[in-house]
């Protein structure tokens, strides 16, 4: 969801495997009394049932067959939680590099990433590919979980060396903040009360600071209001109107718009949610507006408020590429933007991120998991806005033709640190 | 960022909830050829129709109602089946486990077994029969660990089958329910609410619901740890007490394994102050269905259950 309130706040874990991001996930529902007795119960029965011990954490979020078989997440779990000062959305992300896609599926909609990562390691490549796949996707706000100090002697030392590095990353990738803390997420220190163990560190705790955190993921910049139109509504008088989600800055009646592609300029006459008349509507709100202007508008198109978005059939874009096989120049797939699905052909691969240095470097390909620069050709124009001025017209998904498989995440144009 | 909604309410994380259903709802039916909304009478469906409605206003819906008939239903819920279904105009289509039966699709399991896992049959060949692409359903992620796991659209091959290992990424707000002859999509609008938002929000919008919902007086027995309504389709075995008791329903299936909870709350207020503190999930409560196995949902939902 867009934006709206500030009691609600979207999250997703980042991190490498077996790093501990679901058991910090358990850890957090299970002290702050999310958990209903009786899933209680049947994690602690799962666990015995295993032999891992009187409760494995990770139950509580790895619920499929497969991943309690083999120790690891595969898909995200969305876990909802409610303390006195806010309500999560939890997305729990899978570490597996084989499953990046799915970090990519928990982590689009997320305000905040949280991070874990073992002290003992490090910063492993996978976490460098999630934090940059987050930040790609306009994540601002980062937690970072330091996990497993137990198993350090709870060493100061060891945690200001993950730290350093982290925060080196995270400056580079352009998070706003980073707030680092040293947790035990099987014991659970430092994740809702702060520990004893730790009396050097005097920051909050993981859940202060999930209560506390100021996550922003759209620009402050405004964009101008946006709404792609998705269906047409015909009125009782005769009229029509265009139903579709507002988002970058509110819509009112008497509004000047411009219908895009086709470039007619028009005022709003009508502004309606689930049949009720209103004013002016906020962004997030799924309305329907009545334009003054007679004109053929449907699906796909735009109806927006300076400044403009872009008409165009040919741009640049960041592709986080999944599908099994290479993606190479001159392909062609199907490409869904907004409420827009056109043919698309890949014009140009124009570079491959290093996840090691964070450079371009030219490539033939881009494989499973690559995160990539391409030039793309659409049969029809879109109306677009580059990725970092407005989420909604700034990214799309590749489809393939033939199986239907969503095979790539993309954003227009390119994130600073590119 | 200014609100204003002309409508008398602030705008908090309800509005958000039924935005975006509203936002999926359009989607799915710009998207898909054949779209069919599962309506079983229960909250989560009451919710989803009434979205529905506001999706599509003034327009009637652009889509039929299905209401897969077990034939063990509870006779309030019927009764408040064909009186939403009425209200809104819609076209209902009744999808008979019992039809099922007696074509021989599936084993009969006696006038007091379950017929829960047979639905699976009758609503698949029903979505084969009328040339379903799509069917929204009334699932929660917070119901169950694998519903947990499920995408807002969630792809099901030629025999009706998820597939947890291979799912589709969903990515934005960009959903895509493209589909191949045969295979169809289930569109899940109430993803991320949770038992407490749809009752605070069936309160908002004074919606209708069927009065087992709030307490009443019934007879019941306990049986595996449930109190299940003495009726039709539940006779006491012996050594079982028929009591009577102050009784609301906290989920709609069928009703020889859904069970009832002791409660005095008659308004949906009540009703919101008990969800608010209980300390037993709604299904855990209620339902006899998903404690066959440790992964009961997920096995359920691969042979193509909602």
């Amino acid at each position: 969801m867009d934006l709206l309130t500030k009691d609600l706040l979207r999250l997703a874990t980042v991190g490498s495997v077996d790093d501990g991001k679901s058991t910090l996930i358990g850890r957090l529902l299970v002290d702050t009394r999310q958990l209903f007795d009786d899933q209680l119960d049947a994690v602690v029965a799962a666990s015995e049932k295993r032999g891992v011990g009187d409760l494995d954490l990770s139950f509580v979020t790895d619920g499929l067959r497969a991943e309690r078989e083999q120790g690891i997440t595969i898909d995200v779990a969305y876990r909802y939680a409610t303390t006195p000062t806010r309500k999560f959305i939890i997305a729990d992300c899978p570490g597996h590099v084989t499953y990046t896609r799915n970090m990519a599926t928990g982590a689009s909609s997320a305000d905040l990433a949280l991070v874990v990562l073992d002290v003992a390691t490090g910063l492993k490549e996978q976490t460098r590919r999630h934090l940059c796949i987050a930040a790609l996707l306009g994540v601002r706000a980062v937690i970072v979980a330091v996990n497993k100090m137990d198993a350090v002697g709870w060493s100061e030392v060891a945690y200001r060396g993950v730290v350093d590095e982290v925060d080196t990353l995270a400056r580079e990738l352009g998070f706003a903040s980073a707030t680092s803390i040293p947790v035990s997420a099987l014991l659970g220190d430092n994740v809702v009360e702060t520990s004893s163990n730790t009396p050097w560190y005097e920051g909050p705790s993981v859940l202060e600071a999930l209560e506390t955190s100021e996550a922003e993921t759209w620009t402050t910049a405004a964009s101008g209001a946006r709404l792609p139109i998705q269906w047409v509504l015909r009125q009782p008088g005769g009229g029509r109107t265009y139903a579709g989600m507002i988002n970058g800055e509110p819509l009112e009646i008497g509004a000047t718009v411009v219908l895009l592609p086709q470039g007619v300029e028009t005022t709003i006459n009508a502004l309606n949610f689930g049949g009720e008349s209103l004013t002016s509507a906020p962004v997030g709100l799924a309305a329907d507006v009545g334009l003054a202007a007679e004109t053929d508008a449907g699906r796909g198109d735009l109806i927006a408020t300076a400044p403009l978005p872009r008409v165009t059939n040919d741009f640049t874009a960041t592709l986080c590429w999944f599908g099994d096989r290479p993606l190479e120049t001159g392909q062609r797939l199907r490409l869904k933007h907004t409420t827009k699905s056109t043919p698309v052909r890949v014009e140009a691969l124009t570079g491959l991120v290093d996840i090691e240095t964070l450079r371009v470097r030219e490539c033939a390909a881009l494989d499973t998991n690559d995160i990539g620069l391409a030039r793309l050709v659409t049969a029809d124009p879109l109306v677009v806005d580059d990725y970092h001025v407005n989420r909604v017209t700034g990214s799309f998904v590749l489809i393939d033709d033939v199986t239907n498989a969503t095979v790539a995440a993309g954003m227009v144009g390119h994130a600073s640190f590119l | 960022m200014e609100l204003s909604l002309q409508t008398p309410r602030a705008t908090d994380h309800l509005d958000v909830l039924e935005s975006h259903a509203l936002f999926i709802m359009r989607e799915v039916v710009a998207e898909c050829e054949r779209p069919v909304l599962l309506f079983s009478g229960g909250k989560d469906s009451a919710v989803l129709l009434h979205l529905a409605v506001k999706a599509f206003a003034p327009q009637r819906l652009p889509f039929a109602v299905m209401h897969v008939d077990t034939g063990q239903n509870f006779p309030e819920v019927l009764a408040f089946r064909d009186r939403a279904v009425a209200r809104v105009g819609a076209k209902l289509v009744v999808a008979s486990v019992q039809a099922s039966i007696d074509q021989g699709r599936v084993r009969d399991p006696g006038p007091m077994g379950s017929r829960n896992r047979l639905q699976s049959v009758t609503l698949l060949d029903a979505i084969t029969t009328h040339g379903f692409d799509a069917a929204f359903g009334g699932a929660r992620r917070d119901e169950d660990k694998a519903r947990a796991k499920e995408r807002v659209l969630s792809f099901r091959n030629a025999f009706g089958q998820w597939d947890p290992r291979a799912q589709r990424p969903e990515l934005w707000q960009l959903y895509q329910g493209k589909v191949n002859p045969g295979e169809h999509v289930r569109a899940f609008p109430l993803s991320d609410w949770t038992e407490l938002d749809v009752w605070q929000y069936i309160a908002r919008e004074e919606m209708d619901l069927p009065s087992i919902y709030f307490a009443h007086e019934r007879e019941v027995l306990a049986r595996d740890g449930m109190w299940l309504a003495v009726g039709e389709f539940v006779e006491p075995r012996p050594g079982e007490n028929v009591e009577t008791k102050t009784v609301r329903f906290r989920t709609v299936g069928d009703a020889n394994c859904t069970g009832a909870v002791l409660s005095g709350a008659t308004t949906l207020e009540a009703i919101i102050d008990e969800v608010a503190v209980a300390n037993v999930s709604e299904r855990g409560a209620t339902r006899a269905d998903d404690k066959f196995s440790e992964t009961a949902m997920e096995d359920r939902k691969r042979e193509g259950y909602f």
